[in-house]
């Protein structure tokens, strides 16, 4: 039992909550506690003012009512003046109380705020502790207005206890959390940061949580934090076991604290200062190595806290992405982990690996470890970590290793688990388009998805299929016998069914020839579905049947008999009705030109982003890498002749050199003033009038880059440029190249790049002087960290060049 | 850290620590759905779970299942931790902790996480300094209650006294 004896342990409420578990059923357990509550009230409304000891225990055994789970709608008022309490439980009972059951009664509000007013202000640190931790619990935005402006100045003043400097930070991370725009931004900024600095490693930690949200806002003024966590963190590394003392938890010195600050230079690109960058890359070297050593004790919270601190620091690698040593060996660390017998560090290893997938310099490593992973695969008892083997392998995927990756995901997803089915197809359908080489196996692939998990095959992907069949003529008639093939099979899905009946209506003329599949044979197959399927797929197939009229006339008058019966005329559904009377009519009626018009083969489809990329997306939610929207423009560069001055305003007039190009018309800019001082152009926005239009092909380019990452932003005759971008959670980056076309050789090349201000200050020098001929090469351009993990799009940047 | 819930094997909820504004109805919807997934886990799987967009570390002391959840850049190891400091915690006040304490004393347990946890954040990790701060506010409510200590006192004699109590206390 407790170590300090209390006199307040409240008889009353213990035995109210014995009787509750006595209770033998839930209707007893109703009764009781409506009794309780009568009484309750009753006392609340007695004539006799309640002491403070029956006040709070009332008021707790409220609390604990509501906690069980039913709804408490009284009590309030008594728990509002529990606050005003000096007696030390009373009042804690009292925010207790108030911060689980948040009232919204404006009056209740103002004597909240007030007890908590007094409170701070009565310098009484227990009280005060008290105090901050309510506004804390409840942050609400009430609260928020009344104390926003007050917590910084407890927060960086000289007589502040420590304890209460901890509270007040993370009190102010809280509100700032809930209403951003009511904490004011101060002079405080620097005084926070130089907590860092702080003796009490409590107070650091708490400062350090409060910075790291408050720089991923305005991460200029606190960018002197970089420097004084790098040196924390290498102290804290570097320390003996004995050194923190009670910092130190089972031999890890600080791992919390390590942790925050590893997380806090994640909000930063890598240090520009040589010495800080120095001492950094020490630091997480020193980590890398301490995973090497021998553990200093078997427990598992050893290990645990050993680990947080590496992989938060690989973290902190990948996200730097600048030192390929490091990387290579964190992911050589992560591999040892892949093996590890824990499965907590399996599950974590396989998580990581998945962002290191993403960087050029560890990628060729991560592939390494392929075969380790499909073991995992297929070996893994939980079913969380086979969805993270397969999360990597589709991180890890590209050409080398495409098709023994696809066969993997088909073969698991046979066996997977219902609730990740449709994303593991998704998946797949993804990897099998962009990598295929041979399209004859992509098809195999999409129909070996339907044949295997049809009911989660969603319609982009089916859809896709079809574009792509459609698109490529050395595959229609490779699909249209594979599809005739599997449609042969007993019990095939409706998906198949579909794609089927499409397929052998467009191309099913390629292998008429073949007596075993016959233009009556298809016809016999694909009817002998027709009454098995849904409406829609039944809508699908009479137009089949319309197309197998204009294609084999032969079997002509067998399909007339079919749309001709009652079934199809008289169908209940509008849709098939419709569609078999006005494809009877056509089939009588149309002379043999006219049929083979209006029935002619589909045309290709336009070239467009996959949906199911955007479905992908969709589905992992806002927490996934996701590709911010931008507005790209850019226009011709001027080659071969000597630099003309790059426009430097938004609504300068082209220069007359970039007509020869041939970028067809391009109309002088109107004098429009430039938004703000830069080409804010939105994807969806619009406003076209302080920017010039688009040269015709990278209208689609532009469009293409709403949900890749990566592709061709411009290309002619002369020069190609790409766009490459990487994003990871708040923080992004944008690579150009330029790639040289001709056989000549560019001299003074000089791009610009015009952007919006704040994005500016991140553009890295972006001269070439000479671009060499038949050469690419490459220009980081921007790192920028943006506002949230729920980023809104951010300005776009346009291209000029001089 | 979003919330944190202290679940017993039968599904009882016996503390809920929530770091978000939500209504009760949702924290009501949560809390079941939540409970049942983690209760379907097995004892072998892995301490983490991804559920809807967060990710969700639990852990098994003899009855009770310590669940909190996360966001997506939060470290799950370090969150195992949290968890075990917070049972350590526990252990340390009510010397060799069990289901009953926390049921019995639930105001008590929430005391001590606010010491610890605060907006969802850690907030003191040193053990010592929890616990001193406990400590001490139990202390004081004794001194108070010996000494007699008006409960809704008159501000300036009353100030004099919690000073001196409190300078009793740090010693």
């Amino acid at each position: 039992m407790p170590a300090v004896s209390k006199g307040d342990g409240m008889r009353g409420l213990a035995v109210f909550i014995s009787d509750i578990r006595n209770c033998k059923s839930k209707e007893a357990e109703i009764k009781r506690i409506n009794k309780e509550l009568a009484n309750i009230r009753s006392k609340f409304k007695g004539d006799k003012a309640l002491d403070g000891y029956s006040k709070k225990k009332y008021v707790c055994k409220l609390l604990f009512i509501f906690l069980l789970g039913h709804d408490i709608d009284f009590g309030h008022m008594e728990a509002v003046n529990l606050l005003s309490s000096n007696r030390y439980t009373e009042k804690q009972i009292g925010y207790l109380f108030i911060s689980v059951l948040v009232n919204s009664n404006s009056e209740l509000i103002r004597l909240i705020n007030n007890a908590i007013k007094n409170d701070l202000a009565s310098r009484n640190p227990t009280f005060m502790g008290l105090a901050l931790h309510c506004i804390a619990n409840v942050g609400s935005r009430e609260m928020a207005e009344a104390f926003a402006g007050e917590i910084p100045k407890i927060l960086v003043a000289g007589d502040t206890m420590d304890s209460a400097k901890q509270s007040a930070a993370l009190c102010l991370l809280r509100l700032y959390r809930t209403s951003p725009h009511l904490v004011p931004t101060g002079d405080w900024a620097s005084r926070v940061v130089h907590l860092l600095n702080d003796q009490h490693l409590g107070v650091v930690t708490a400062a350090t949580s409060l910075i790291t949200t408050l720089a991923q806002k305005n991460p200029e003024e606190f960018k002197t934090s970089v420097s004084l966590a790098v040196s924390r963190l290498s102290r804290i590394v570097t320390s003996a076991s004995t050194d923190l003392q009670d910092y130190t938890y089972y031999f890890v010195p600080a791992p919390w604290l390590s942790v925050k600050l590893l997380r806090l230079l994640q909000c930063y690109p890598p240090p520009e200062d040589p010495a800080v960058r120095g001492r950094l890359t020490e630091c997480l070297e020193t980590i890398l190595n301490k995973a090497q050593e021998p553990p200093k004790s078997k427990k598992v919270q050893h290990s645990n806290a050993k680990n947080a601190v590496l992989f938060e620091a690989i973290s902190l690698i990948i996200h730097h992405d600048s030192e390929p040593n490091l990387l290579v060996r964190a992911c050589n660390q992560l591999g040892q982990f892949l093996q590890h017998r824990e499965t907590n560090l399996r599950y974590l290893a396989l998580e990581s690996m998945c962002t290191l997938a993403s960087s050029e310099f560890s990628h060729e490593a991560v592939k390494t470890h392929i075969e380790t992973v499909i073991t995992a695969l297929k070996t893994e008892r939980d079913v969380s970590v086979r969805q993270r083997a397969v999360d990597l392998l589709y991180a890890m995927c590209d050409r080398s290793n495409a098709q023994q990756i696809v066969a993997e995901m088909l073969s698991y997803l046979e066996t997977a688990d219902y609730s990740i089915r449709e994303e593991i197809v998704l998946k797949v359908a993804i990897l099998a388009e962009k990598y295929a080489v041979d399209y004859t196996w992509y098809v195999d692939t999409i129909l070996n998805l339907i044949r295997i998990a049809g009911d989660y095959v969603s319609e982009e992907v089916w859809y896709r299929v079809i574009q792509i069949v459609i698109n490529r003529d050395d595959v229609q008639g490779y699909a249209a016998k594979t599809v005739f093939e599997s449609l042969q099979a007993p019990a095939c899905h409706e998906n198949l069914v579909k794609v089927g009946g499409y397929i052998l209506g467009e191309f099913g003329n390629l292998i008429a020839g073949d007596p075993r599949s016959s233009p009556l044979v298809q016809f016999n197959l694909l009817h002998s579905k027709f009454h098995l399927c849904s409406v829609p797929t039944r809508a699908l197939l009479l137009s089949t049947y319309i197309k197998f009229v204009n294609l084999f006339p032969e079997v002509k008058s067998t399909i007339q008999d079919v749309l001709r019966s009652d079934s199809q005329l008289r169908n209940a559904d509008a849709e098939l009705q419709q569609r078999a009377v006005e494809y009877l009519r056509l089939s009588t009626v149309a002379s043999t030109d006219i049929l083979a018009t209006v029935l002619e083969e589909m045309p290709p489809f336009p070239e467009r982003e996959s949906s199911i990329l955007a479905k992908l997306k969709k589905k992992k939610g806002p927490g996934t890498v996701m590709g911010l929207e931008e507005g790209k423009r850019e226009r011709g560069p001027d080659v071969n002749g000597g630099p003309e001055p790059a426009p430097a305003s938004a609504t300068s007039t082209p220069s007359p050199s970039a007509d020869l190009l041939g970028l067809g018309a391009v109309p002088p800019a109107p004098a429009g003033p430039p938004p703000s001082g830069g080409l804010l152009v939105d994807v969806f926005s619009d406003s076209p009038s302080a920017v010039a239009p688009l040269a015709p092909g990278s209208e689609d380019n532009f469009a293409r880059f709403v949900c890749k990452n990566n592709g061709v932003l411009f290309e002619n005759q002369l020069l190609q440029i790409g766009l490459k971008s990487e994003f990871r959670q708040n923080l992004g980056r944008m690579f150009i190249f330029y790639g040289n076309k001709t056989s000549t050789q560019f001299l003074n090349f000089t791009p610009t790049l015009i952007c919006s201000d704040d994005l500016q200050a991140n553009i890295l020098g972006s001269a070439c002087p000479a671009l060499p001929a038949a050469q690419c090469v490459w220009r980081r351009v921007a790192s920028k960290a943006f506002n949230s993990r729920r980023s809104k799009p951010f300005p776009g940047a346009a291209l000029v060049s001089a | 850290m979003q919330f944190m819930l202290l679940f017993s094997r039968q599904g009882k909820l016996r503390l809920q620590k929530w770091y978000v504004p939500l209504s009760d109805k949702e924290k009501k919807k949560i809390t079941r759905e939540l409970v049942q997934t983690v209760l379907a886990r097995k004892p072998k799987m892995c301490s983490f779970l991804e559920w809807r967009d967060l990710k969700i570390v639990y852990k098994r002391y003899a009855s009770l299942y310590f669940c909190c959840a996360i966001e997506d850049q939060d470290n799950e190891l370090i969150t195992l931790e949290i968890i075990h400091r917070y049972v350590e915690l526990l252990d340390k006040y009510f010397g060799s902790v069990c289901e009953l304490d926390i049921i019995f004393n639930f105001e008590k347990a929430y005391f001590i996480l606010d010491e610890f946890l605060l907006g969802g954040e850690v907030q003191e990790t040193s053990k010592k300094n929890v616990l001193k701060a406990i400590e001490q506010a139990d202390l004081l409510q004794e001194f108070q209650e010996v000494l007699g200590v008006p409960r809704n006192p008159s501000p300036d004699s009353l100030s004099h006294v919690m000073n001196i109590l409190m300078s009793q206390c740090t010693k």
